[in-house]
């Protein structure tokens, strides 16, 4: 299931979400928002219109709930929303893994977001802005994205940013160990962050035992994100969508 | 001085038939040889289309201005009556590269009555798609990214090379056609000018249904290789997934039905007759035999998509028609109702030769075509591939309606005003010649 590149002197960054621990509480969406300079809702927006890079879904089932972290899953072959971009504007960072959004260079034509199966990116419909006196609360390591563009998660590529240059002044080169906000905040320590290159880390580990599964994996997206769950439905609802006429929800 | 009163369908006509003993106002304009109704008739045509236009355009003015917030997409609907109106107007516009193929390159003669028409017709579909696109994309300003970062790999990036160099050779193909006004003839220069681009134009007859070859496959490509949308990917051939050829092969089946029944239309809205019959006859020859070759290569593509292509990803096929009011009505809708019968209405001379049964037929394949690309475009967003996803809707806001009918309401007026002072229909005098001595316009002549 995992394709190791241990070889290789890149990071292969992945997580590992245990849908088992997740509560649904929402901390994850939070800092994930403060930490990217993702602006307050609009007052007109909707759960389909609003900015939510990560994302907890809550999935109705016969068998009981389930909380589903939805974020970018970091697709690593052919990656789609990469593969038919027209200028660019998303790349796979061969030293890291991770999917990035130029948004800066970001033409808006959403061809990306039709592209993605995971339906985990999202446009700025209007312009950002904060509240009076917020906007003093920005993350000065992320620049805030203008409007018409798209962006998602990049786990968190600013702490990475910092992260390369301390190991940098420290005269380290390879790959720098680093946490995402949501991993961060998470209360019930449901995410795992880590190198997936990396057979010491505890997200390699996870990724290989017996319980964990990738979303969509018949579609050969091959992404970086790792579920797992010890309940059945939890697991075989990771295929696809042939399960929902028995009605789910998103929450 | 004698005119006509014109037959068949006048718009207000009741109220404001045509002033047959007065030559227009702007006669000076029109060409020789040819009628047109008074000017305050033709005002009365245009201005609605007018207010829909300059309505429209504070629709997208609004967009540009506020933000795409002002449309009902959202994160799940990215693309939505827009993008199904650029596709099916420029699926529909095939008919101008597809009859200059094959009038220039295969020599079928007969389609030079059509010919202006069609030029015209493919460049208000190419230009107002451009427009609406404009509109669109978040950041109309970096439409030049595409050139300076291209991505080789995007469906998308051949798509707009080959549209913005495609509407660039329609413009070309139109200058002739402009310089064809009386006013303009009366310049050396603008003479002279004309005479040296009709020795080319075949070159760009040539390199305009190169273009359009590619840029419709793209258009179709641009879904086909989505494989996070198992509705819409397909196995192809190298790089390019079946859709790629059948959008090629659609548009050039619809385009000929396109010109015929735009064709129609103007007679009728005029009351003139300005295409001969054995014309129409073969446009319909032409669309019902490639309609036929179409509806074949797009049955077997569905077979091996139900049996072969989804099922391989892990999606049964018929789930996606699960969904109300997405059944295989749909389906069937297309390849049956808008596929297989108007082209065996169109291969049977007997049917074609008359009117009412070229016109249905040409209507169905071109609802067809539309069909196809709304299926491609908005049924591909609305069903589910996560097994937490919903099925969900989407209904235009009221400025993406507006800026639809403002792309609609540009077509026409380009068009009207085309008709009116330029020869879309070389055929125009020899059907409808002019009883009197003196034509309107003519009278210093």
């Amino acid at each position: 299931m995992i394709a190791h590149k241990d070889n290789s002197n890149n990071a292969r960054y992945g997580m590992v979400v245990d849908i088992d621990r997740c509560t649904g509480c929402g901390a994850c969406m939070i800092a994930c928002a403060v930490e990217n300079n993702v602006p307050p809702a609009a007052p007109t927006a909707n759960e389909r219109t609003g900015i939510t890079p990560m994302r907890v879904i809550r999935y109705e089932h016969a068998g009981g709930t389930a909380f589903v972290p939805m974020m970018c899953q970091q697709c690593e072959d052919e990656t789609p929303c990469a593969a038919v971009c027209p200028q660019n504007a998303v790349e796979l960072d061969p030293a890291t893994g991770i999917v990035g959004q130029i948004p800066q260079r970001c033409l808006g034509c959403r061809y990306c977001m039709a592209a993605c199966p995971y339906h985990a990116r999202y446009f700025n419909w209007g312009d950002p802005t904060w509240p009076d006196g917020l906007e003093k609360t920005l993350n000065p390591s992320v620049a805030p994205r203008m409007r018409g563009v798209v962006e998602k998660c990049n786990f968190c590529h600013g702490r990475w940013h910092e992260a390369k240059e301390l190991a940098v002044a420290n005269g380290k080169t390879g790959p720098v160990e680093y946490t995402p906000a949501c991993v961060e905040a998470c209360p019930s320590r449901a995410i795992t962050f880590g190198d997936l290159n990396n057979s010491a880390t505890s997200v390699n580990e996870l990724a290989r035992e017996k319980g964990s599964f990738r979303l969509l994996d018949s579609i050969g997206t091959a992404p970086k994100v790792y579920y797992r769950s010890r309940r059945d439905w939890v697991r075989a609802a990771s295929g696809n969508a042939s399960g929902t006429a028995e009605g789910a929800h998103r929450g | 001085m004698h005119l006509e009163q014109p037959r068949g369908l006048i718009v207000a006509s009741s109220t404001l038939s045509m002033r047959a003993s007065a030559a227009p106002a702007d006669r000076e304009l029109i060409l020789r040889g040819l009628k047109r109704c008074s000017l305050s008739q033709f005002s009365l045509w245009v201005a609605p289309w007018a207010v829909l236009l300059v309505f429209g355009l504070y629709a997208a003015f609004l967009c540009l201005a506020r933000g795409l917030n002002q449309t009902n997409m959202d994160n799940r609907f990215a693309f939505g009556l827009w993008i199904f109106l650029d596709l099916t107007v420029i699926a529909l516009g095939a008919g101008a590269f597809f009859t200059g193929f094959l009038l220039y390159i295969l020599r079928i003669t007969e389609l030079r009555a059509v010919i202006q028409s069609a030029v015209v017709i493919g460049l208000v579909c190419y230009s107002g798609a451009m427009c609406a696109l404009a509109v669109d994309v978040g950041q109309p300003l970096r439409f030049w990214y595409t050139f300076a970062y291209p991505n080789v790999h995007s469906m998308l990036t051949e798509v707009t090379f080959c549209i913005t160099c495609y509407l660039c050779v329609l413009m070309i193909e139109y200058v002739p056609q402009l310089l064809k006004n009386r006013k303009l003839r009366q310049t050396t220069g603008a003479l002279v000018f004309e005479f040296e681009l009709h020795k080319v134009m075949a070159v760009f007859a040539g390199v305009g249904t190169f273009l359009s070859f590619f840029h419709q496959g793209s258009l179709g490509g641009l879904f086909g290789v989505l494989r996070g949308r198992p509705f819409a990917f397909r196995d192809g051939f190298a790089i390019w997934p079946s859709t790629f050829f059948l959008f090629v092969l659609s548009a050039a089946a619809v385009g000929p039905s396109f010109i015929a029944l735009t064709s129609g239309l103007v007679e009728k809205v005029t009351g003139r007759r300005l295409v001969a019959a054995r014309v129409y006859d073969k446009l319909g020859s032409i669309s019902g035999r490639l309609l036929v070759f179409y509806v074949l290569l797009k049955s077997i593509d569905t077979l091996v998509w139900v049996n072969q292509t989804s099922p391989s990803h892990g999606f049964p096929a018929h789930r996606f028609y699960q969904w109300s009011p997405f059944g295989t009505w749909m389906l069937l809708a297309e390849i049956i109702l808008c596929g297989l019968v108007p082209a065996l209405i169109l291969l049977r001379p007997d049917l074609r030769a008359k009117r009412v049964w070229l016109m249905s037929a040409a209507a169905l394949a071109c609802a067809g075509v539309a069909l196809n690309r709304f299926v491609l475009t908005i049924q591909t967003l609305a069903v589910p591939t996560l097994a937490f996803d919903e099925f969900l809707s989407y209904w235009p806001s009221w400025q993406e309606f507006a800026t639809f009918g403002a792309v609609i309401a540009f077509g026409v007026l380009v068009y009207s005003f085309s008709f009116r002072y330029l020869s879309l229909f070389p055929q125009e005098r020899e059907l409808e010649p002019l009883t009197n001595t003196r034509e309107p316009g003519s009278h210093r002549s």
